[in-house]
C-alpha cells in the first residue's frame, strides 16, 4: 500500500473521461475547491455507499463552492450506468486507460487488487492539496473530514 | 474513531430509561432495508438489556436513493408531536415496502392521529429543520450510511448482527 499525497503540494493534474464523449481536467476547475474522492469500484452493495452518501451531502459541499469528483478505475459506460441508477449529481471520472494512472500519481492505487484506495483529497482553489485522508478500504469514510477541511480553507 | 458531535438531549426521541448507563443511538432511514433488518435486532437488544439501555433514534433519510424516506421521516416527527413517535416508528419499519403518502395517512389513522394534519405537514415539508439538523449532525459525526450506530457516543463500525451488537454493548457496559 503506497502512501497517499500529503497536503501542501500541488495536486497532479489529470484529464479523464467524465462521460463517454467528455473529459474533465483538474486545471479546468482552478478557482474552486475540489473534492477528489477515489473509491475502489462502482456498485458496492449497500445503502448509502460512499458515492450515494456524498451525493446526498452535495448541497453542503456546494455551500463552500466546492466541486466533487468521484474517481475509480471503472470504465466510462460502467460509471454512466452507476450514476444513473444511483441518481448521482456529480461527475465520476474513469481512471481506466492506462488503468489507475492517476490513482498511482496520488499514491492511492492498490496494485494487488488493481483498483484505487478509498482516499479523499480536498484541493484548494489554487490547485494545492489542503487535506488528504486514506480510509481502510472496507470502511466508508463519511464526509465529516471533508467538511472540516473545506471549513478550514482560507476564504 | 468517530464520535457523536451532538449529545443526546431532550430534543431526541429516546426509548427506555432516560438515565440508563448504556446508550445505543441509531441514525436511520425508514426506507432503507438494512435499517429494517436492524429494527428487529434492536428490539431484541432492548429486551436483553432492559432498563440498563436507552435507545435513541435520529433521522438520516437518504432521499436520493429512497424517494419515500423524507416523507416517512416527516410522518414520524409528526407523530412525535402527538406523543406517538415510537408507535409510528414501529409501524413504518414494519411496513417499509409501503411508504407512499396514502399509506402514511392510513398509518396515522390507525394510530388515531389526524391524517389531514399529517397531509398538511407533508405538503408544507414541516419538520424539515429538525430532520435536516439530525442529518447534518450525523454527517459531522461520521455517519457513513444507514444504519449507523453509536454506543455511548462512539461510532460502532462492526456488523449490526445481534451477536455482534450484544457483545459490543456488553463490553461498553463493563467499561462504565
Amino acid at each position: 500500500m503506497g502512501k497517499i499525497l500529503e497536503p501542501n503540494i500541488p495536486a497532479p493534474d489529470f484529464n479523464l473521461h467524465a462521460t463517454p464523449d467528455q473529459t474533465l481536467s483538474l486545471s479546468e476547475l482552478k478557482g474552486k475547491p475540489v473534492i477528489l474522492a477515489f473509491y475502489p469500484a462502482d456498485w458496492s452493495p449497500v445503502c448509502g455507499d460512499e458515492m450515494s452518501l456524498f451525493n446526498e451531502i452535495l448541497p453542503e459541499f456546494r455551500k463552500y463552492g466546492a466541486e466533487l469528483l468521484g474517481i475509480s478505475v471503472d470504465g466510462v459506460w460502467c460509471h454512466t450506468a452507476f450514476a444513473e441508477q444511483r441518481k448521482l449529481h456529480f461527475p465520476l471520472l474513469s481512471d481506466f486507460e492506462p488503468k489507475g494512472a492517476i490513482a498511482k500519481q496520488y499514491g492511492a492505487y492498490r496494485e494487488k487488487e488493481g483498483c484505487s484506495e478509498r482516499a479523499l483529497f480536498v484541493i484548494d482553489k489554487n490547485g494545492i492539496i489542503a487535506w488528504s485522508y486514506l480510509s481502510p478500504v472496507a470502511e466508508n469514510p463519511g464526509a465529516d473530514g471533508i467538511l472540516n477541511a473545506l471549513e478550514a480553507l482560507p476564504k | 474513531m468517530s464520535k457523536l458531535t451532538i449529545p443526546v438531549s431532550s430534543a431526541d426521541h429516546i426509548q427506555g430509561d432516560i438515565d440508563a448507563p448504556l446508550t445505543l443511538l441509531e441514525y436511520g432511514d425508514y426506507e432503507c432495508p438494512y435499517c429494517g433488518m436492524a429494527y428487529n435486532i434492536v428490539k431484541h437488544i432492548q429486551k436483553h438489556f432492559g432498563k440498563r439501555l436507552r435507545f435513541v433514534f435520529r433521522n438520516f433519510p437518504l432521499v436520493e436513493s429512497h424517494p419515500h424516506a423524507g416523507i416517512a421521516a416527516i410522518t414520524a416527527e409528526f407523530a412525535a408531536t402527538k406523543n406517538k413517535f415510537w408507535e409510528m416508528h414501529d409501524v413504518l419499519y414494519e411496513n417499509q415496502e409501503n411508504l407512499a403518502i396514502q399509506d402514511l395517512l392510513n398509518y396515522a389513522k390507525s394510530l388515531d392521529l389526524p391524517s389531514d394534519e399529517l397531509q398538511l405537514a407533508i405538503e408544507k415539508d414541516m419538520f424539515n429543520e429538525k430532520i435536516k439538523n439530525d442529518f447534518m449532525g450525523g454527517v459531522r459525526s461520521g455517519v457513513n450510511g444507514t444504519p449507523t450506530f453509536f454506543i455511548n457516543g462512539i461510532r460502532y463500525n462492526a456488523s449490526f448482527e445481534y451477536e455482534n451488537l450484544l457483545e459490543a454493548l456488553t463490553e461498553a457496559e463493563k467499561s462504565i
